[in-house]
């Protein structure tokens, strides 16, 4: 047998003192890193199998766990690391394209942590969210601005399908397959109870959740996997996915072991067939044809939906968006590269793509040069991971954000990054019955419910230092931003000042 | 006065500004000398900081009344050449002459003055394809952006601004306002946070006959700015006077809503409001919400707007700014503070608070 190059990342270290021996740990990895020998009455560990999602730790009733990260090393290299190395054993293994999943975990610039908000002082009053109204709600798809009023005074504006959100987030698509139906309820049910709107991705939409249609964005990716006309019109929005932040110019991929019976019914696919969209849609090669697919979508539903067109973050994304504009779609949605998956070429996620700070920026900057950024609502996503990431992408040109590994983390999710596997310990990115159904969805969606609205009450606070009592004032209210640490270029890029300034 | 960096000069900083704002109208079109305004505002002198005063009258020039009134700050001769001959290649020049002045003690560094009295030239304005007022507005931006040491700031009919850098009752000695008379006059004291030193940029601001005095510090400033740049406009005083009059005149004048309505857009009262509110009138102000939410101004603000045969009085919609409106027969008196109306209208009839996001009119009786 060839010998194994790879060692564990990390190790699973136990206190033998508080062990009782309950087995717990071992009955919830389906890992099957824990197991029990018999002859020295003590729970042992194969640490290769181990992905560190915190299961055992979490569930442990004597605190007997911790996983650490292994100090066992490489010769230490600032060029070949020890990610590197390992990366090439394994391609060395297997001859094949490494996978990952969720966001790159990467040292890129985090924008987000390089704008500082501003806040009212003496020249201006701050507001009080506790005292004051403070508005959330925003509207997204095209607005009409052109006013008249008919003989008897009566004000006429045209209306044009939309939707209407109480605070300006969503659930960004996570398909069903991808994730567990018990996870796509809690989606739902939150989506319901906050006035908002959760996505289906590219899986289709279970029969059992049609009855959360006003709260839903429906999904054509390039699979076209579960579409159909009743599916078009189950939901508030159709959205068009061009691409994904983390992988973009390739499809969705989701591999056969997660396809059991009622993920191949809602995708109208062979059960254990692996299900990869193609690259692009096989219908858009350009831009004209785009325009048809959006006509097409409202011809089906009677021209009542908004169209979302959701793009990954590329260099050209500012006139890419602003064709977009120009297609007919009433919503472009933003993927930055640092979104997380629920499986991707490692090498893509890790490289593919630009943040979505410049990426909002530009096509924000650019819509308003050409005057077309009435046409259209920009929803940015693609890692908004905090109240302050959307306030700060609401100030740079965002009518809305899209967050899914937050709602992830919210569900018990610890960013164990095996999704691909799944073998989601947590009962999220799994189609596992004995895994999904430890994902409680009456629980769950409190919990997103819980975030949510914990990040309405920052937003309001936020907003209210800076003396503005309504969202619509804040989008795209650049002067509200500051940079810290940032080249001329970057700032210009981002159309902000710097701290001082 | 020591010299000001460049970098601080209005248009290159954004410098926020308390302020103190007055105005009456007599909707019968009574023509009062601009001596009163004056008295009015210099009740609420500590209100301003001596750093900006300004008037606009209405009503002034009955003589001129078809004409465009041109009033024309310039730093040096040349630029008044310049700019006179590019009013001379697209204008119909009736009258021109200094804006009468008197020597202040308190009014210095003033630049030179001018006043003409322009009606486009049919050919020109054919050729450019424009409606007469939008042919007058891209000409006085011609002149602001293009011309240097050139600044048009007021362009309307039968009404002209005044302004300076000074205490506004000083700023109304100086240009003589006691020799003119309109049926309403609008004032402005300011209380800026460090120093413009540019007489342009003292309020009332104006576009054609839109004028506007404000008070307050809007912080949607920059979404209101980005917005409407995007529809021709520059914003390059960077004051927030300066964008609500842009606004007021893309809502009003180019898209032709109602200034009642208007109001309803930079102002609109809260989603809770509105939906308690019986159907036509809900469904009206949600589309018009909708319509223009990039519009809706927020942060403290009161203003006077004057526009043609009329004012119109608002505050923000959480009224984070005093203002107090008075009715004597047929005059409507507005004002930062009572005192204001009190020092010319010792009895009025109805002395009241306006509610934030409630605009009151006062309009000519035809």
């Amino acid at each position: 047998m060839a010998i194994n190059y790879l060692q564990p990342d990390y190790e699973v270290v136990r206190n033998n003192d508080r062990c009782i021996r309950c087995r717990v740990c071992e009955r919830q990895c389906a890992n099957e890193v824990h197991f029990f020998d018999e002859k020295r009455n003590q729970m042992l560990a194969d640490e290769t199998k181990c992905v560190n999602c915190h299961r055992c730790v979490t569930l442990c009733p004597t605190r007997a766990l911790k996983i650490v990260k292994t100090d066992h090393c490489f010769k230490p290299s600032a060029n070949y690391t020890e990610s590197i190395i390992k990366d090439i054993y394994a391609q060395a293994d297997t001859g094949g394209v490494l996978l990952s999943s969720m966001g790159t975990p990467k040292e890129y610039p985090v924008y987000w942590d390089k704008m500082l908000i501003n806040a009212s002082q003496v020249t201006n009053p701050s507001i009080d969210p506790l005292r004051e109204p403070m508005e959330t709600r925003t509207y997204l798809g095209k607005k009409c601005e052109d006013v008249s009023y008919d003989k008897t005074g009566k004000l006429m504006i045209r209306h044009y399908p939309g939707l209407q959100l109480e605070t300006p987030i969503m659930f960004s698509a996570m398909s069903y397959g991808s994730i567990s139906k018990n996870a796509h309820e809690c989606l739902a049910r939150a989506a319901e109870e906050l006035g908002i709107y959760y996505n289906t991705g590219e899986g289709g939409l279970n029969e059992d959740f049609y009855k959360y249609g006003k709260n839903t964005i429906v999904q054509v990716a390039s699979g076209r996997f579960g579409v159909h006309e009743r599916y078009l019109n189950a939901g508030a929005a159709i959205e068009i996915k061009i691409g994904q932040g983390a992988k973009p110019g390739i499809g969705g991929h989701l591999p056969g072991a997660k396809i059991g019976a009622d993920v191949a019914k809602t995708r109208m696919i062979p059960e254990g067939s692996d299900a990869i969209s193609p690259a692009p849609h096989h219908d858009i090669y350009s831009i004209e044809d785009l325009r048809q697919l959006v006509f097409s979508l409202k011809e089906a539903t009677d021209y009542k939906k908004p169209v979302i067109v959701k793009i990954a973050a590329v260099h050209n994304i500012a006139a890419i968006a602003s064709g977009i504009a120009r297609s007919g779609a009433d919503i472009i949605a933003i993927d930055g590269f640092r979104g997380g998956t629920g499986a991707a070429p490692t090498r893509i996620r890790d490289n593919v793509g630009i943040p979505i700070e410049l990426a909002l920026a530009s096509v924000d900057e650019r819509l308003r040069e050409e005057g077309i950024r009435s046409n259209v609502s920009v929803v940015a996503g693609g890692s908004v991971r905090s109240s302050a990431d959307v306030v700060k992408a609401i100030a740079l040109g965002a009518d809305a954000v899209y967050i899914a590994t937050p709602a992830l983390l919210a569900l018990g999710c610890h960013l164990c990054r095996s999704c691909h596997t799944g073998k989601c310990n947590w009962g999220i990115a799994t189609q596992k019955p004995e895994l999904y159904k430890r994902l409680n969805p009456e629980i769950g969606y409190k919990r997103l419910v819980n975030l949510v609205t914990a990040w309405t009450h920052e937003i309001k606070e936020m907003m209210g230092g800076m003396g503005i009592n309504s969202i619509e004032a804040l989008r795209g209210n650049r002067l509200m931003l500051r940079g810290i640490g940032l080249t001329q270029k970057e700032l210009d890029i981002l159309g902000i000042k710097h701290a001082g300034e | 006065m020591k010299d000001i960096p460049e970098k601080y000069i209005e248009g290159n900083a954004r410098i926020p500004s308390g302020c103190a704002i007055s105005g009456f109208f007599s909707k019968k079109g009574n023509r009062v000398s601009g001596d009163k305004i004056v008295q009015s505002i210099s009740y609420m002198h500590d209100r301003s900081n001596g750093l900006g005063g300004g008037f606009a009258g209405y009503g002034i020039y009955p003589e001129y009344k078809d004409q465009y009134a041109l009033h024309v700050f310039y730093n040096d001769m040349r630029a008044r050449e310049k700019t006179e001959q590019f009013l001379n290649e697209h204008f119909d020049i009736v009258n021109l002459s200094r804006i009468p002045t008197r020597k202040h003690k308190n009014i210095v560094n003033e630049p030179l003055i001018w006043r003409y009295f322009v009606s486009p030239l049919p050919t020109k304005l054919a050729s450019s394809q424009l409606e007469e007022q939008e042919f007058v507005v891209k000409c006085v931006i011609n002149i602001n952006i293009g011309i240097d040491g050139a600044y048009v700031f007021s362009s309307g009919k039968n009404m002209g601004v005044f302004k300076a850098v000074g205490y506004p009752e000083d700023v109304g000695e100086f240009y003589r306002l006691d020799e003119y008379k309109g049926h309403a006059w609008t004032a402005h004291g300011r209380y800026p946070t460090n120093t413009p030193g540019w007489w342009g940029g003292a309020h009332p601001f104006s576009l054609l006959d839109y004028t506007i005095v404000h008070n307050g510090e809007i912080s949607s400033y920059d979404a209101n700015r980005r917005y409407i740049e995007s529809y021709g406009y520059k914003c390059t005083l960077l004051t927030d006077t300066e964008v609500i009059t842009y606004i007021i005149d893309f809502l009003n004048r180019k898209k032709g809503l109602s200034l009642e309505d208007t109001a309803r857009v930079i102002a609109p009262p809260f989603w809770q409001q509105i939906e308690a509110l019986p159907d036509p009138e809900r469904e009206r102000l949600t589309d018009l919400r909708k319509a223009f939410s990039s519009l809706l101004i927020t942060g403290p603000f009161s203003i006077i707007l004057g526009f043609k045969d009329g004012i119109m009085a608002l505050n923000d919609r959480l009224k984070l700014r005093s203002m107090v409106v008075a009715e004597k027969d047929d005059v409507l008196f507005v004002a930062s503070e009572e005192c204001a109306i009190k020092a010319i209208c010792s009895n009025p009839d109805r002395i009241w608070s306006p509610g934030g996001g409630e605009p009151v009119f006062a309009t000519l009786e035809k």
